[in-house]
């Protein structure tokens, strides 16, 4: 797991589907780096050209919902994004990020703002706006989950113990 | 026993234990199933799990449907690596043409009632037409199904939708299922397991049942269930049921007696409104397909209006069969013929356009009618096209008048 993440917040809206994440016409690849070329796109266009390696995407209730693709968090991933914020995930996104090492983090109640420093800490779910200088804490993650995630995916945690 | 749910229930039977919501259950999967989006993915990542044989080649299957036939030479080669890995492994490989994957599993019996069943998609949720507990999942989460044979998951809350009344003649499954989603909105059973309830799913059909169930994932559930008194299957069965004291998270009472038939209007599948909001919107393009609403009754419903009709001027329409058998049916009883006949184009049984790969994406400004189920801006492969959800009558109707319209009140679907 990647400890210390700290980024600045790319903040979005609700209900931001794996069509607006990645639309369907370029998931039939492998090919992780064409993927976050075009992430995000038909929402924002100017996002790839923002974004830092190490940036944190947050956004609002029931981010990533829509199809079961895991090009959506492998996308954001490969694009840079380091962890993403929302009020709520769709439950496969959710999954999926856990699945390929994509901290994701429910915070229920938050008002970070374009742009503001963030510092995520993930073994206690806490995350410091260094620009406001509050402080918000997750919801917590089932135990498997926290394995999962500390093992740097699924891939890896079942290379190593070979069962859940 | 004695209070669970549908899926407390089916957690029970594959673990032994008594859940309750929230409990995170490692449990046996009785079946799984991939396609061509998400397999290649799924089969990379078995491999850097330190995959050597899959945990029972018999409980898994592949679906080629997502782009089929393959639209270039990159997908292509994705298809190659699932007819490999699937020669290899000696699972079964359903190629192109063979169909939609949830209409496959259903019809080849790879899902019955009371399974977990694990989908690499996200409309897996469409067996719980037929009783089982089916949940969508990634790539990485059906790889470590094909290999440990079980999944960790959270036992979802239960929302209960109980209907009351009878459908209309002219209002279809579809429409109500539209409903539905509209009044619990896309986020609305994020998490939970649905349960549909009520008189006018005692005599509805299998198809009928898939399509409700199928558009639990447009209210972000876990999985769905239509309650099993009147289900018909080819083969006998242990229906499971709800306890009459299963405690429910929460139910929601509806009338379904005077649904008119409903759209959803672009961009979200819950923006759901009674058709007369939209008649007279001018449509370009026509899709009834999907494994929604692409089963022998939909095209019947389709071929029903189209019957000695031809499409509206500049107006086109696709229909894409969900499956091989049934476009076969299709064929053996006219209603592909009147389909033709009447301008439709018949394209290989699979997902067709819903999802923007490949056979038929909107140009620049057009509106589409579509009988599928997701109508998310860019969905159908362009992002400047906008599209509206409706029955196969529906679209029917609207493809001949070239814009918006009700399918004839005397329909009776
Ligand atoms: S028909 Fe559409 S919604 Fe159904 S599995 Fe295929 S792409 Fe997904």
């Amino acid at each position: 797991m990647t400890d210390g993440i700290r980024g600045r917040a790319h903040v979005y809206g609700d209900n931001i589907d794996t069509d607006r994440i990645i639309p369907g016409k370029y998931t039939k690849t492998l090919d992780v780096q064409s993927l976050a070329e075009h992430v995000l796109e038909d929402l924002d266009p100017a996002f790839r050209t923002r974004l830092q390696r190490g940036d944190i995407l947050v956004a609002g209730n029931n981010f990533g919902c829509g199809s079961s693709r895991e090009q959506a968090p492998v996308a954001l991933q490969a694009a840079g994004v380091a962890a993403v914020i929302a009020r709520y995930f769709a439950r496969i996104f959710f999954r999926n990020a856990i699945n390929i090492g994509l901290p994701v983090l429910e915070i229920p109640d938050h008002d970070i703002a374009q742009g503001d420093e963030l510092e995520v800490d993930l073994v206690s779910g806490t995350v410091r706006n260094r620009t406001s200088g509050k402080v918000y804490q997750a919801n917590p993650l089932p135990d498997v989950m926290l394995r999962i995630l500390q093992a740097g995916g699924l891939v890896d945690y079942l290379r190593i113990n070979k069962t859940f | 026993m004695g209070n669970m749910t549908i899926v407390e229930k089916i957690l029970f039977q594959k673990t032994g234990r008594k859940v309750r919501p929230g409990d995170i259950v490692i449990a046996p999967v009785d079946g799984v199933m991939a396609t061509d989006t998400t397999a290649p993915g799924a089969l990379k990542a078995f491999e850097k799990m330190g995959g050597q044989r899959v945990w029972a080649p018999e409980k898994c299957a592949l679906v080629i449907d997502h782009a089929a036939p393959a639209p270039n030479e990159r997908v292509a080669n994705l298809h190659r690596l699932m007819r490999d890995f699937s020669r290899e492994q000696g699972i079964r490989l359903f190629e192109i043409g063979e169909g939609i994957c949830h209409q496959v599993m259903v019809e080849q019996g790879y899902v019955r009632p009371g399974y977990l069943f694990i989908g690499a998609d996200s409309h897996t949720p469409t067996y719980g037409a037929l009783n089982a507990f089916a949940c969508g999942v990634g790539a990485t989460d059906l790889a470590a199904v094909l290999l440990t044979g079980q999944i960790w998951l959270k036992t979802p809350a239960t929302l209960r939708l109980r209907c009351h009344g009878q459908l209309r003649a002219d209002a279809s499954p579809k429409d109500l299922i539209l409903f539905l989603t509209g009044k619990v909105g896309i986020s609305g059973a994020t998490y939970m397991s649905v349960e549909f309830e009520g008189e006018v799913f005692k005599n509805m059909s299998l198809a009928g049942r898939m399509c409700v169930a199928n558009m639990t994932a447009e209210m972000g559930a876990k999985t769905g269930f239509v309650h099993p008194e009147g289900l018909q299957l080819p083969y006998p069965f242990e229906p499971v049921e709800p306890d009459a004291s299963a405690s429910y998270a929460q139910t929601i009472e509806v009338d379904i007696g005077d649904l008119p038939p409903q759209v959803a209007a672009p961009e979200s599948p819950d923006n759901v409104h009674d058709i007369d909001r939209y008649l007279g919107t001018p449509v370009h393009y026509g899709f009834i397909g999907t494994c929604g609403n692409g089963r022998l009754e939909d095209l019947r419903a389709a071929a029903r209006i189209l019957q000695g009709k031809r499409l509206a001027e500049g107006v086109r329409l696709v229909v894409a069969p969900a499956s091989r058998s049934v476009l076969l049916d299709a064929m053996l009883d006219g209603t592909a013929h009147t389909l033709v006949a009447a301008g439709a184009t018949l394209i290989t049984p699979g997902c067709g356009p819903c999802v923007g790969s490949h056979e038929g994406v909107p140009a620049d400004g057009e509106t589409v009618i579509s009988a599928a189920n997701r109508n998310f801006r860019g969905r159908m492969g362009n992002p400047r096209a906008q599209i509206f959800l409706a029955s196969p009558a529906t679209v029917a109707a609207s493809v001949v008048a070239g814009c918006i319209t009700a399918p004839p009140p005397n329909l009776d679907y």
